[in-house]
């Protein structure tokens, strides 16, 4: 065993690896709080763009019809992309060599902070679109705030993902409408799937004592701020849908502080098989 | 009546201001659907910045036995063609 | 080769021709493109219509056997990557079926057709992707044996199927090379990972050869389309090309092609090898490969899952058009 890391390894993540497997007394030096704050918060935006991608990729080959089979694949590739960058970003700033990749493949569910709508069963077309809209108008109002983040690394993947998020709602709303107001049975599919889906909505918005030092400093907004706006565009796209929002406010919660259902678990198992069964290799 | 979604032709401006150009056909239900649908399918690498759509059965065609009637005469034209004068060398490139 | 064993008619002579027959063969032997709505002959249609069919169904159930492994992928950037690839096999049957269309079928009709197992796909996407490494070997040996019939077919006489080939043709080089850099981080990798890649080239090398179809003698219905141009080279031409270019390619992995036969003949100046086991390929053509069922099956969901989709859509679009102009609302 050499007493140096070997220089010849390219990977700062394989350096990192190999420094903590030779010295395992050794730590690294802990982050402050306000970064240990910041990378909670990203993983809970890095966490919810990695599961719903995952989620809507599970569609490639079986949509409904061919146009919509390679919308919905620029939709989750646009998410891949962004959770690149979001995790990618997280792992910088917790400064423990780790990658986005080590973030997204080598942790369990209790590490995961996504919110619990994305980790919902496809379902029909009407669930999956309608899980989009949902998503998709609460993410609009998540950028559209962050490209204002004190912290210039996240304003500036708030600006690139913005662009893409808006062609994402145009999309999903465009078609909650026309599937809302299409024929009886559609109406009724995404009358059941808005009403399956509405108790997942109220944690987006849901604080706890992780929001408060990012949104103090102006580098993440408070989720309760993004509500009113996110209930305008919700409620017009769905009275032009003619659907009706339900009377239930309650609130499922749990996945920003790393309490799932049981649907993550599958979800990671699947996703991350390759990783575990084959520790260290390269893909 | 058909439940079948109608096709359309897609026309797309390149990035570098050139005139619409027909790039292929989708499926959609309606012009705005058909308008989104070519950006997804038609735009994937980056290939347009502005998307006509035209429902194919409301192009109206020549029709393919008019062709001679119809083109020939722009063929005996050749003086249209820059080609078909022969400028010296010595006067450079025109 | 994603059109396998497509029938035509029988070739006539020219003396057999009519007028018009003889006017059209001319054309195509001048190099002239056949476009839509000009005359043909009913069997220069009825065989481009089965042959571009099977092609595009090929490409749509193609996306199944990747598709199987994009919630698996080892990183998020092959993820990424693979996603975008299967996208755009999507888009080529989307291509294609257009192209199809101009013939005077419709998309649907041909769905209808190849749920019903009435129109076939390439027999390759009916054997299984069991593990990562055949991401690598479908994309280096499949899409590999698929541009080696794509590129002469962007020359083919008809327009819009020309038209469709020189689209999938530019998009598809990025397939196989991202195939191939699979198969080489896998053959440089850990013993596992080399056992892996080795193992997806044992599976997919044979029927990775018959995507080329049966052997020229065996093969009834090249001659006619041939000489219409829907056909560009002959099944053991292509089939030999294929080998002669992968074999390198296997040898620079450090992979071993699975034919003991296998020998370079300096004499035709390409390789001899093992002809794939054609009952086998029969086999699978009958339905019974390893995921004839499951294929098929994943499609006809899909479809039937989808169908208060697109009618709904369709039932909102007829809506909002009476909206805007009452008297159109029949």
């Amino acid at each position: 065993m050499p007493s140096l890391p070997d220089m010849t390894t390219a990977d700062a993540a394989d350096l990192a690896r190999a420094q903590a497997a030779a010295h395992p007394g050794q730590t690294a030096p802990r982050p402050d709080a306000d970064q240990e704050a910041l990378f909670e918060a990203l993983l809970r935006i890095g966490d919810s763009t990695l599961i719903l991608a995952h989620r809507v990729s599970e569609w490639c080959g079986h949509a409904p019809a061919l146009e919509e089979d390679i919308g919905l694949a620029n939709v989750a590739l646009d998410l891949i992309g962004q959770t690149q960058m979001w995790l990618g970003l997280a792992a910088e700033v917790e400064g423990e060599g780790r990658t986005d990749n080590d973030l997204a493949y080598l942790r369990d569910a209790w590490d995961f902070r996504n919110l619990l709508i994305v980790e919902r069963p496809n379902g029909d077309f009407g669930q999956t679109l309608m899980r989009q809209f949902l998503f998709d108008a609460w993410h609009l109002e998540l950028l559209t705030a962050l490209m204002q983040s004190a912290d210039p690394r996240v304003a500036e993947i708030a600006a690139k993902a913005v662009k893409e998020v808006a062609y994402h709602l145009e999309r999903s709303s465009d078609l909650v409408i026309r599937l809302g107001d299409g024929s009886e049975e559609s109406h009724r599919r995404m009358q059941d799937a808005l009403d399956d889906l509405w108790p997942y909505t109220g944690e987006m918005f849901l604080s706890d004592d992780k929001d408060v030092t990012p949104a103090a400093e102006g580098v993440m907004p408070d989720p309760s701020s993004l509500r009113a706006k996110w209930e305008a565009v919700v409620r017009e796209v769905l009275d032009e849908a003619t659907l009706s929002i339900p009377e239930n406010d309650f609130a499922h919660k749990g996945g920003k502080q790393g309490v799932h259902t049981e649907h993550l678990g599958y979800i990671l198992a699947e996703m991350q098989f390759l990783q575990r069964a084959y520790p260290g290799a390269s893909w | 009546m058909s439940k079948e979604w109608p096709l359309w032709e897609i026309f797309i401006r390149g990035q570098h201001g050139l005139n619409h150009r027909h790039v292929g056909s989708l499926h959609a239900p309606d012009a705005e659907m058909a308008v989104l649908n070519a950006r997804d399918v038609y735009t994937r690498r980056n290939e347009g910045v502005s998307i006509w759509v035209v429902r194919s059965a409301d192009i109206t065609a020549s029709s393919p036995s008019e062709k001679g009637p119809l083109f020939e005469p722009a063929n005996s034209k050749v003086y249209r063609h820059p080609t078909f004068f022969d400028i010296p060398d010595e006067v450079g490139h025109m | 080769m994603y059109a396998q064993m497509v029938k035509s008619e029988g070739m006539k002579s020219r003396d057999e021709m009519s007028a018009e027959e003889q006017a059209f063969q001319d054309r195509i032997d001048r190099g002239e493109k056949i476009e839509p709505k000009e005359w043909m002959p009913e069997g220069y249609r009825k065989t481009l219509i089965r042959q571009i069919g099977q092609h595009a169904h090929s490409e749509i159930v193609g996306q199944l056997p990747e598709g199987n492994w994009i919630t698996r992928a080892p990183t998020l950037e092959r993820k990424a990557i693979l996603l975008a690839k299967v996208q755009d096999e999507a888009g080529h049957g989307l291509y294609l079926y257009s192209a199809c269309e101009t013939l005077g079928v419709t998309r649907d009709e041909l769905m209808e057709l190849l749920h019903a197992g009435k129109m076939k796909y390439s027999s390759i996407f009916n054997y299984p992707t069991l593990t990562w490494a055949d991401m690598g070997a479908v994309g280096w040996l499949v899409d590999g044996a698929a541009i080696m019939n794509q590129v002469p077919l962007q020359r083919t006489s008809y327009g819009p199927y020309s038209r469709a080939m020189i689209r999938i043709c530019k998009e598809e080089s990025f397939h196989q090379r991202q195939g191939y850099a699979i198969m080489m981080k896998m053959a440089s990798g850990t013993p596992a990972q080399k056992k892996m890649a080795q193992d997806a080239l044992n599976r997919l090398w044979y029927p990775s050869l018959m995507m080329f179809g049966p052997s020229d003698k065996d093969s009834v219905h090249s001659a006619q389309s041939m000489s219409w141009k829907i056909k560009m080279n002959s099944n053991d031409e292509l089939r030999q090309k294929f080998v002669d270019q992968t074999v390198p390619q296997a040898e620079y992995l450090g992979l071993t092609v699975p034919d003991p036969a296998l020998k370079w003949n300096e004499d035709k100046g390409g390789y001899d090898f093992s002809e794939p086991d054609w009952s086998e390929f029969y086999d699978v053509l009958a339905g019974n490969g390893p995921c004839n069922k499951d294929r098929l099956g994943a499609r006809v969901k899909a479809w039937e899952d989808g169908a208060w989709f697109r009618d709904g859509l369709v039932a909102h679009a007829r809506k909002a058009a009476a909206r805007r102009t009452p008297a159109a609302a029949e």
